[in-house]
């Protein structure tokens, strides 16, 4: 069963998993570029695993292209499941 | 005039613990890394030498080869910057069946939670040329860089096969080796399966006992450099690659030839290319797996090529059999035993095997008598599917 999708729950979603690619957690803000947390497409491939496991809803290549911070990634998970 | 091939650092993670030179004086020592039937890198831990994002972007394998990498190339000076234009320096890390436990982990993901459940890092960790490019990437190496697998044989033929790129103009070094991390359930069934396996657990080379190989794991890596550069710059030579020979069985995919008879082609193709004759090597780094059929055509080989003078031994009684990287973890050791002028033991050695009459150095060490002159070996690698890689190593 898919998680309800409010930002609170995604932001937690996303603000744990990112540990568990190597970024420091005292690096982790909305305003963090994926580019500084050294994230890149494979992370962000796994996130979006995580993302739909979660959520169900998908992230796919041009979405990913778009996103440049993690309040991004949280803001176009909220508003796709809307 | 043939560029002469040079080595200028070594590194392994074994079962006998972590480094090169922890790996030659503990089996020099007759130390033995198997416990319960099983050569296991124990005292490995990736987090001592990688960060997070590098231990999960790199399956086992592949981290055995990193850290490997790094203590030979701390060891030949290139830690800080690399001693030549990068697009010169290649990379082949060879390996036996490639990052299986990823594998196997990713096809239990598949069953129990479905497609989706497969991790987006499965085929870049499993992929067999994983080593080679997580090494490359690790130090930047943009020259010719890629795998090679030829099971048991791929360590050798890595390092043989950077020889040649190095002798050919496409490189000036090569940072080359192999790795395996199979000490998995699929791939220690299937190899029991082949009855490849020692019953008792025990790797006992050449004796009358020997049932089987033990599988081990690890990686060893060297530093080939073409000689003028490395004298140029000042390295510290450790040893050559004098020759390397490679041939195949063209007979079986798990048997070797009862006579020998590619195994001793492979030999001789060694010891022709470094211009030497048999009388000239003190000392051969056998395959020496332990298996009924490895260790008798290999001393029927060894007898053709070197008559039955020559001491002989296996570092698989001591570490198991790390396949696609025995060749390379055993060239590793066979320099440091030349710059020693010692010949390392055959452990476990108890009860001698009719026609198995070569000297095997069984159970200790013993010095080498070179009278002055350098210290040349054979080492010996040969894998399922025929193929066979020999290296002729020398040390100064």
């Amino acid at each position: 069963m898919a998680t309800a999708i409010s930002p609170e729950a995604v932001e937690k979603t996303v603000y744990d998993a990112l540990p568990q690619f190597g970024v420091e957690e005292s690096d982790i803000t909305r305003d963090a570029t994926f580019e500084d947390l050294d994230v890149d497409s494979l992370d962000l491939a796994e996130l979006s695993q995580i993302i739909e496991d979660e959520y169900g809803v998908q992230l796919k290549g041009d979405d990913v292209g778009k996103i440049k911070t993690v309040g991004d990634a949280i803001d176009l998970v909220v508003n796709r499941a809307g | 005039m043939k560029r002469d091939v040079v080595v200028t650092g070594i590194g392994a993670v074994t079962p006998l613990g972590v480094g090169a030179r922890t790996l030659y004086e503990r089996w020099r020592a007759g130390a033995s890394g198997i416990e319960n039937g099983i050569g296991a890198c124990t005292e490995f831990d990736p987090t001592e030498h990688l960060s997070v994002k590098e231990a999960r972007r790199a399956d086992r394998f592949t981290q055995f080869a990193m850290v490997a990498s790094d203590e030979a190339l701390r060891e030949a000076g290139w830690a800080d910057e690399l001693p030549y234009e990068t697009g010169r320096i290649g990379c082949i890390i060879g390996t036996g069946i490639g990052g299986i436990g990823t594998l196997e982990a990713s096809k239990e993901a598949l069953i129990a939670k479905g497609p989706k459940a497969v991790s987006p890092l499965a085929v870049p960790l499993m992929m067999g040329n994983a080593g080679a490019a997580g090494v490359a990437m690790r130090h930047g190496l943009r020259g010719h860089s890629y795998s090679i697998l030829s099971a048991c044989a791929a360590g050798a033929h890595s390092i043989g096969a950077a020889v040649r790129m190095i002798q050919t103009g496409d490189a000036d070094a090569v940072v080359a080796g192999g790795s395996e991390a199979a000490l998995t359930p699929l791939a220690t069934a299937a190899f029991a399966a082949l009855d490849a396996l020692s019953d008792t657990g025990i790797s006992r080379p050449f004796d009358a006992q020997r049932d089987g190989f033990v599988m081990g794991e690890g990686a060893g890596v060297l530093v080939l450099e073409d000689a003028e550069r490395a004298k140029e710059r000042g390295a510290t030579i450790l040893g050559r690659i004098a020759g390397y020979g490679a041939s195949s069985d063209a007979y079986h995919l798990t048997a070797p030839e009862k006579d020998g008879g590619g195994a001793i082609e492979a030999m001789k193709q060694a010891l022709a290319d470094a211009g030497y004759g048999p009388q000239d090597v003190v000392y051969v780094n056998a395959h020496g797996t332990s298996t009924p059929l490895n260790d008798r055509a290999e001393t029927i080989a060894i007898k053709k090529v070197l008559g039955d003078g020559v001491p002989v031994s296996s570092l698989k009684s001591s570490i198991g059999h790390l396949l696609g990287a025995a060749g390379a973890v055993e060239a590793v050791a066979t320099i440091l035993a030349l710059r020693d002028r010692v010949a390392p033991p055959t452990i476990n050695y108890e009860q001698p095997d009719e026609g198995l009459d070569l000297d095997y150095v069984p159970n200790e060490a013993r010095a080498l008598d070179v009278n002055g002159a350098p210290a040349v070996a054979l080492s010996n690698a040969f894998g399922f599917g025929g193929h066979n890689a020999v290296l002729c190593l020398e040390a100064p």
